[in-house]
């Protein structure tokens, strides 16, 4: 498999009135050939910064990319592209899809409409060939009666169909790359579980990439390849979706798992619960931002942030656990649970 | 079997919106017991927050009855009313919104304390402190206003402004929804002991399956204003009799490598009808795989299966 | 970097202080919106404007060369300004700075005067039909409608001709009859929406009477909405003072106010255009700076531009 994009070094600063936000500290990725990248952390962690960053579509007077920071598709640096360059691969070799369908449709246009703007926005087709090729999306997405669809107005459509009309828009230039930022948070479990088979079925159909980003490992399982879990505007471990539910590193991983009750527990038993919040990213934090919460902190932890390692081939972490002076200790799902 | 604590009887609400009026609550019937917890689970839309609102008298019952300890909740003595609202309070979902932003968290905890009983302030400010320690803060935060708080510290101020008057019925809606996952399992923790310490009874609204599970003592399933399945936890996790119950729960998420749950799952086919426009029958019909003439024409009645399991449906029915 | 085995040595969750530290503390609502409008530049400097405007109108007599605006010079009419008279002098050779300052207190006493006016009968009324809801609201709100379907100045001249007095108390009751609807919509929708909110529920619940609802929750949360309005009332009060005063129907000589004096000067503007200027200018001056403060408040308080 190639690499589609390849993110290294990637921080972003927020400069707002009460401090400088480093939302984003150095985080480095991968993002191979036809494969379904998931990134899972809780709100604030950065998650959705890095997506927009890749993309470019932070606000430049409050969000600043440091310099150092690369984006690879393809081999071009996003970053360093020029308008012109940015939008022929934005919208065309990279889709999106956010949260909100509702606020990202405009509420006095027709679906029809909005598609077709997006097509020929992109692509040089008449008006009746664009509106073939809504139609044509309406049913690659799986909505019934595409045609009358087309003359509808968001407000009409349920959650899960608006979702639908984004994907839809997101794959009007047949992608290579479907950024996909919670897609699914908004909406009820059933309807929840058809987008993701979308989404999951649309991949392989369309031999696209996908990077899903979410803070529901649940959902994770049987969709996603390789799970990366992000705190505090860092990366703190990477793996399979196998490594990570089965094995995880990271005290962090861990406790994410044990905080979801399972099976196995006793039913009312007390669920492992991470004490305190998670940091203030005002703060320099040049030590391990999980420290100050994690049952396994060192003194070593308070000092200095942990470089990435890996044992096993990717599968790797940023924790001192790893390295050979540290004790070792069991993470095992249940364990961590104690 | 336990005491009853409320009861709720072919409990309707309707909601005008212009011409149509939307059936939020459409006849459901349920008991909830002395110190167990009911849980309400189903789609948004599906009335399990206007339940629950309706049950506590927040919203006045179109038709139908509650009654609580065996009184009718509509015609309660001034005095007995008083104890109603003293006894049964919530917990809100939006942590945002449910603590007033210009007060502090003493004043939040303490307005309730004033109405109903009538401490000195001494013992008003120690009773918060306390408070304020059983919920997992300190007595520092009494000070502080809302804006100061996280999340997970805004919930816990809100269940401690609920303790505050000692009831003994906590209607939680969605008390986790808006946390993050590391912090929802505190306020689970904290709900659980609660309930432990204080032999609190707690009517659960939540669409977090998986919690639901580990919480509850019986989960009533809705869809559309209606209850389509009520029955202790396990029976109804092990083996789901209605068809949208069996669907829901193939639709949960598994936090486990090998899961195939999206492969696996009973699915659905189109969307939630409009609560204005519910057509006739069972209400599930559109929707449902095993839809048959019957279920178009008449809505089954919930009626037991097994012991304590309800379904309403057709085809379970022999 | 050297590591020392005593870097390894697992010591567990931090105290619960150090958490606090770490944790990120948002900043107070009064704090936050300080510092969002000290941001907001145009919004300050409409401020030191206004600040100014009040030092100059209050002070400025007392620093004029011809600190008394009455007296009549003969021989000093429709004098340029120059270093003696800073805005030169008026048709019987009064002080225009002077006369300026002077008129200036009377527009801004009934600016403010009025506003306060609205402001306080508009939310009591708009509160009340918040409260009352159902039909009364309704019945309210319709008369509010119907007071608002009236064209304002229309209602200002005609009362002011009925009731036949000149006196300033007069013309504040003529701006002040129908120019608490608007407040009263504000508020009204404000209280609505507040008395939704899940703090009120719980209050409701909690058995709060709901006098004292209104008290500790509707009243506290509207009245930033309630500042705001006030600042962008202010404003129209002064232009409609200075309305009646053109017409001939505000304030009467030999008190004095921006618009009688622009009045007064009208009549002469192609010769002496100063005497028109600078009290036109005072005038459109301070509608801006208030216009401008209201945004800038607006933005500052409105709660859904946090975070």
């Amino acid at each position: 498999m190639g690499e589609l994009l390849n993110v290294k070094n990637l921080s972003v600063t927020f400069s707002a009135y009460n401090g400088e936000v480093k939302a984003v500290r150095g985080v480095s990725f991968t993002v191979y050939e036809g494969e379904t990248l998931a990134m899972v952390g809780e709100s604030g962690c950065g998650k959705s910064v890095t997506a927009k960053a890749i993309l470019r579509l932070l606000e430049r007077s409050s969000a600043t990319v440091s310099s150092n920071s690369v984006v690879e598709f393809e081999g071009k640096n996003l970053l360093t592209l020029s308008g012109k360059e940015l939008n022929q691969i934005r919208g065309n070799a990279i889709g999106m899809v956010f949260q909100d369908a509702m606020a990202s449709l405009n509420p006095t246009m027709t679906i029809g409409n909005q598609i077709i703007e997006t097509i020929r926005s992109h692509k040089k087709l008449g008006k009746r060939e664009a509106s073939k090729r809504a139609c044509e999306l309406l049913e690659l997405v799986e909505l019934p009666e595409p045609q009358a669809l087309l003359r509808r107005y968001p407000h009409e459509l349920s959650g899960g169909q608006r979702q639908r009309v984004m994907i839809a828009m997101a794959l009007s230039c047949d992608p290579k790359l479907l950024i996909a930022d919670e897609p699914t948070t908004a909406l009820d479990v059933t309807i929840q579980a058809q987008i993701l088979e979308l989404l999951q079925r649309l991949q392989k159909r369309l031999a696209m990439s996908v990077l899903l980003i979410t803070h529901d490992l649940g959902i994770v399982a049987g969709v996603a390849d390789g799970v990366q879990v992000m705190y505090g505007g860092s990366l703190i471990e990477k793996g399979t979706a196998q490594d990570i539910f089965c094995s995880p590193k990271h005290p962090y991983t861990a406790a994410l798992l044990t905080a979801i009750p399972r099976r196995s527990m006793e039913r009312r038993s007390d669920l492992y619960a991470l004490p305190g919040t998670p940091p203030d990213l005002r703060l320099a934090l040049d030590c391990c931002p999980f420290a100050a919460r994690c049952k396994y902190a060192m003194p070593i932890c308070k000092k200095q942030m942990p470089e990435e390692t890996g044992e096993t081939p990717g599968h790797s972490c940023r924790c001192w656990l790893q390295h050979p002076m540290a004790p070792r200790v069991a993470l095992n799902g249940g364990e961590a649970g104690g | 079997m336990a005491e009853v604590l409320f009861q709720a009887e072919s409990l309707k609400r309707y909601f005008k919106s212009g011409k149509t009026s939307v059936k939020a609550l459409d006849g459901v019937s349920f008991q909830i017991y002395r110190g167990e917890t009911l849980s309400l689970v189903g789609e948004s839309g599906c009335g399990k927050t206007t339940c629950a609102r309706t049950i506590l008298g927040i919203y006045e019952p179109t038709d139908g009855s509650v009654l609580w300890d065996g009184k009718e909740v509509s015609a309660l003595s001034r005095k007995e009313r008083t104890a109603f609202r003293r006894e049964n309070q919530m917990i809100f979902q939006d942590p945002y919104a449910c603590l007033d932003p210009r007060m502090t968290v003493a004043m939040s905890i303490e307005e309730g304390m004033r109405r109903h009983f009538s401490y000195s302030m001494a013992e008003r400010r120690s009773k918060t402190e306390e408070l304020l320690e059983t919920v997992g803060l300190t007595a520092e935060f009494a000070s502080r206003f809302p804006h100061e708080l996280s999340g997970g510290q805004r919930q816990r101020v809100g269940i401690a402004r609920a303790l505050a008057l000692e009831p003994r019925f906590l209607a939680c809606d969605e008390p986790i929804a808006a946390l993050d996952v590391s912090i929802q399992a505190q306020i689970i923790n904290l709900l659980m002991r609660l309930q432990k310490e204080r032999g609190l009874t707690y009517l659960m609204i939540s669409h977090d399956l998986t919690m639901v599970r580990h919480i509850s003592d019986r989960v009533a399933v809705m869809y559309l204003g209606s209850i389509v399945e009520i029955a202790d936890t396990e029976a109804l996790y092990e083996k789901p009799l209605h068809p949208y119950t069996q669907a829901l729960f193939s639709a949960i998420p598994k936090a486990e490598p090998d899961s195939d749950w999206l492969k696996e799952r009973l699915q659905l086919t189109g969307e939630i009808p409009d609560p204005g426009h519910v057509p006739p029958g069972c209400n599930f019909a559109p929707r449902c795989p095993y839809a048959s003439e019957r279920c178009r024409q008449a809505a089954p009645p919930l009626t037991e299966q097994e012991q304590g399991h309800f379904v309403a449906c057709w085809e379970t029915q022999a | 970097m050297e590591f020392s085995p005593n870097d390894f040595v697992i010591e567990g969750v931090s105290s619960t202080e150090e958490q606090e530290r770490l944790a990120s503390r948002p900043v107070t609502y009064a704090r936050d919106a300080w510092s969002r409008f000290r941001k907001n530049k145009i919004a300050v400097a409409a401020a030191i404007l206004l600040l100014l405007l009040v030092l100059l109108v209050v002070f400025g007599p007392l620093v004029s060369t011809y600190p008394v605006a009455e007296r009549a010079n003969a021989r000093a009419r429709n004098l340029a300004p120059s270093a003696e008279h800073w805005f030169g002098t008026d048709s019987m050779g009064r002080d225009l700075f002077t006369r300026t300052c002077i008129g200036g207190r009377a527009s801004i006493a009934i600016g403010l005067t009025g506003a306060v006016i609205v402001i306080v009968l508009g939310s009591l009324y708009g509160g009340l039909a918040a409260l009352l809801g159902g039909r009364a609201d309704d019945l309210m709100m319709r008369v509010v409608d119907i007071f608002s379907s009236v064209p304002n100045l229309l209602v200002i001249i005609l009362v002011s001709v009925v009731i036949d007095s000149k006196s300033i108390a007069a013309m504040i009751f003529a701006m002040t009859i129908t120019g608490w609807c608007p407040t009263a919509r504000i508020v009204r929708s404000q209280m609505l929406q507040i008395s939704r909110s899940e703090y009120v529920t719980a209050a409701r619940l909690m058995d709060i009477s709901p006098v004292k609802i209104v008290l500790r929750h509707l009243i506290p949360n509207t009245m930033s909405v309630i500042l705001v309005d006030t600042t962008f009332r202010i404003p129209g009060f002064i232009f409609n003072e200075a309305f009646l005063s053109y017409v001939g129907l505000g304030v009467q000589p030999p008190q004095t106010s921006w618009g009688s004096l622009a009045a007064a000067a009208q009549g002469m503007f192609q010769f002496y255009p100063w005497q028109l200027l600078f009290p036109a200018g005072a005038i459109a001056l301070t509608m801006l700076a208030f216009t401008l403060l209201g945004d800038g408040l607006r933005d500052a308080l409105d709660p859904r531009l946090r975070r």
